[in-house]
């Protein structure tokens, strides 16, 4: 194990404190995605409390390793993370969605600088990181910074990830780590019933990527895999995230219905205090 | 003024002498972006040459060969090529994505507009076979929207040079700028009017054709300025003195140049091998409509997709010869054929 039991315990909170801050923002803003922020919020810890190469201070630093965030509209968790990790004041959370605020409702790096890209249209992501990825290989950096796409599921359904998908496994890129949040729904519905994406393990695997299952909650596998994945030389790698939709909230938890809905305030306020009990529940292991 | 009054190509502009004859030199447009793309990578080490299994047919080839370590294929996935070029270029590379115009920025549209216009990447869009003209590949193949799909987005810079040695200085030039931007190019040889020593920056029209008294301003962009060209002499021999512009950026616009012609003459014709809705004509009226409003006629496809044929019968069907600009030309004076188009 790549963590510590302290340090994991230390991520776990963090991770329920981007939470927390999720549903503050959310019913802030009165509009936006709850599902997916909730489920991705471990993942996005490990990564920029762990993993990532990165100065909040000095973000257009140019050894930083780059985050891709394909799927913009689960931005939430992206702000509310990198807040935490101090790129802006937690403070600023409250504008998202806001007229002139620099969380606009899906990424926008112009309102953002610290962004790498302006996101939202899904399928598009995995495109730019493999373009990123390709333009490091022609420099002959040898993966000493990484290229990280995180993207959804359903995206999978658009045909232009698996052109970039095609080309990442053609030119063997190892500097190239996509992330599949596996939470299974989509606007329309459970993924198996739009358009069935299985075997997903098989087919990204038919492409010639290394492929890493995990569950995208457990915070030593999520470091544990960005950690193997550096020592892949041959393909880029992909890790299918196994994520709950809701994570945290036990009424929003496998509910597409939360897809693209924000919580009101009764249900915010319901969310937080089971969020806050969480958090208590963590203290205490810490201190135990 | 006279009606006598010289009408004569502009000397500044060191034209090639032989434009007007019946053996001018032809080479394709899209030749002189495959020059332009040798040029600029030498150049400059940051610009690299993105393919969509059109590397010969878009003139990549030439590129690909003398710097193959700069040069990336990515299979006919024209949507994929815009967001990787995004990609290379927020790690600093100057991308030049290559396909036909169709495909590029016809099918990839949506990733231009976020993953590099909206994302503000300079990557440069190189669209071949733009127009009619591509010929017996028939209308699937002749793109006839792609200057109102690119100049409407922000950011985008449009340029439709109207030769091959325009082309390459073209190529060279959008190295230098910040901004995304459109080269439209087309697939078959065509006269080469301009020289070496021709003057080119983007933005800045020029005015090609020179009569004192002018009554009428025709604007020209790619191509079709030759048979401008051929119109404004045939017109001069009949009295009749017009001036002709080569507006090859069509965005940004060059404002001044285009509302002095239509102060200088009071009448604009615009030509131009593509709808007339939403191109160079529909750029030059917004302009004008705004700081000098003044009588125009559209020369372009109107409202119709192409079909198979040879460059210049589809030309002269869709309405865009030499004749079609003559009666345009009348039509706007009010005198015979002014029953016409526009």
């Amino acid at each position: 194990m790549l963590l510590t039991e302290h340090q994991t315990i230390a991520l776990e909170r963090t991770a329920n404190d981007i939470r927390e801050s999720i549903i503050e923002m959310l019913v802030a803003a009165g509009s936006g995605h709850t599902a997916g922020p909730l489920g991705m919020a471990d993942i996005f810890t490990v990564l920029y409390f762990h993993t990532l190469r990165q100065d909040p201070k000095n973000p257009s630093w140019d050894g930083r390793d780059r985050l891709i965030l394909s799927n913009g509209h689960i931005c939430p968790v992206l702000y509310a993370t990198m807040a935490h990790a101090g790129y802006f004041p937690i403070d600023l959370l409250k504008t998202l969605r806001k007229f002139g605020s620099p969380l606009q409702g899906h990424p926008h790096r112009e309102f953002l600088p610290a962004l790498e890209t302006s996101s939202g249209p899904l399928g598009e992501g995995l495109s730019q990181a493999v373009g990123m990825a390709i333009a490091d290989k022609m420099d002959g950096k040898r993966g000493e910074r990484r290229i990280y796409c995180l993207m959804s599921d359903g995206e999978l359904e658009e045909g232009q990830s698996w052109e970039a998908v095609m080309l990442g496994g053609k030119n063997a890129l190892n500097n190239l780590v996509a992330v599949v949040d596996r939470n299974n729904i989509q606007i329309d519905g459970f993924t198996e019933d739009v358009m069935p994406l299985e075997p997903l393990h098989a087919k990204w695997a038919a492409f010639n990527w290394h492929v890493l299952e995990i569950d995208g909650h457990n915070l030593e596998a999520i470091a544990d895999a960005f950690h193997a994945a550096k020592s892949i030389y041959d393909k880029p790698t992909v890790i299918i995230a196994h994520t709950i939709p809701g994570k945290g909230v036990v009424e929003f938890q496998r509910d597409y219905h939360w897809h693209g809905k924000p919580p009101n305030a009764e249900q915010a306020a319901m969310a937080l205090d089971e969020l806050r009990k969480l958090g208590s529940d963590i203290d205490r292991k810490s201190a135990s | 003024m006279t009606a006598t009054a010289r009408s004569e190509l502009n000397g500044a502009l060191h034209l090639n002498p032989a434009l007007f004859d019946d053996d001018v030199q032809q080479l394709a447009i899209r030749k002189g972006f495959g020059h332009g793309l040798v040029l600029a990578g030498d150049a400059d080490p940051r610009v690299v040459v993105l393919s969509g299994d059109l590397t010969e047919s878009a003139q990549a080839e030439a590129f690909k060969k003398k710097f193959p370590g700069r040069f990336v294929e990515l299979g006919v996935a024209e949507q994929n090529m815009a967001s990787v070029a995004s990609g290379m270029a927020a790690m600093g590379k100057i991308p030049f994505i290559t396909s036909y115009a169709m495909f590029s920025p016809g099918r990839n549209w949506e990733q231009v507009r976020t993953t590099i216009c909206y994302n503000n990447r300079p990557v440069k869009i190189a669209g071949s076979h733009a127009g009619v003209s591509v010929g017996p590949d028939g209308g699937t193949h002749q793109a006839i929207e792609d200057i109102a799909i690119t100049r409407v987005l922000p950011r985008m810079m449009v340029i439709c040079p109207c030769d091959a040695i325009e082309a390459r200085k073209a190529t060279v030039a959008a190295v230098s700028t910040d901004t995304p931007v459109y080269l439209r190019l087309a697939r078959n040889d065509t006269p080469v009017m301009t020289t070496d020593d021709t003057p080119f920056r983007i933005g800045e029209a020029q005015i090609v054709w020179q009569a004192r008294g002018a009554k009428v301003g025709i604007i020209a962009t790619g191509a079709l300025l030759h048979k401008a060209l051929l119109a404004a002499r045939s017109l001069a021999e009949d009295g009749v003195a017009v001036e002709v512009m080569n507006l090859a950026t069509v965005k940004p616009l060059d404002d001044a140049a285009v509302v002095g012609l239509a102060q200088r003459t009071g009448r604009i014709v615009t030509v131009e091998e593509h709808q007339i809705f939403g191109g160079m004509g529909s750029a030059v009226a917004e302009c004008l409509v705004t700081h000098h409003p003044v009588p125009m006629r559209f020369v372009g496809v109107h409202d119709k997709f192409g079909q198979s044929g040879t460059p210049e019968e589809l030309i002269d069907y869709y309405g865009m010869g030499r004749d079609a600009i003559i009666a345009c030309v009348h039509a706007i004076l009010g005198g015979a054929g002014a029953a016409g188009r526009g």
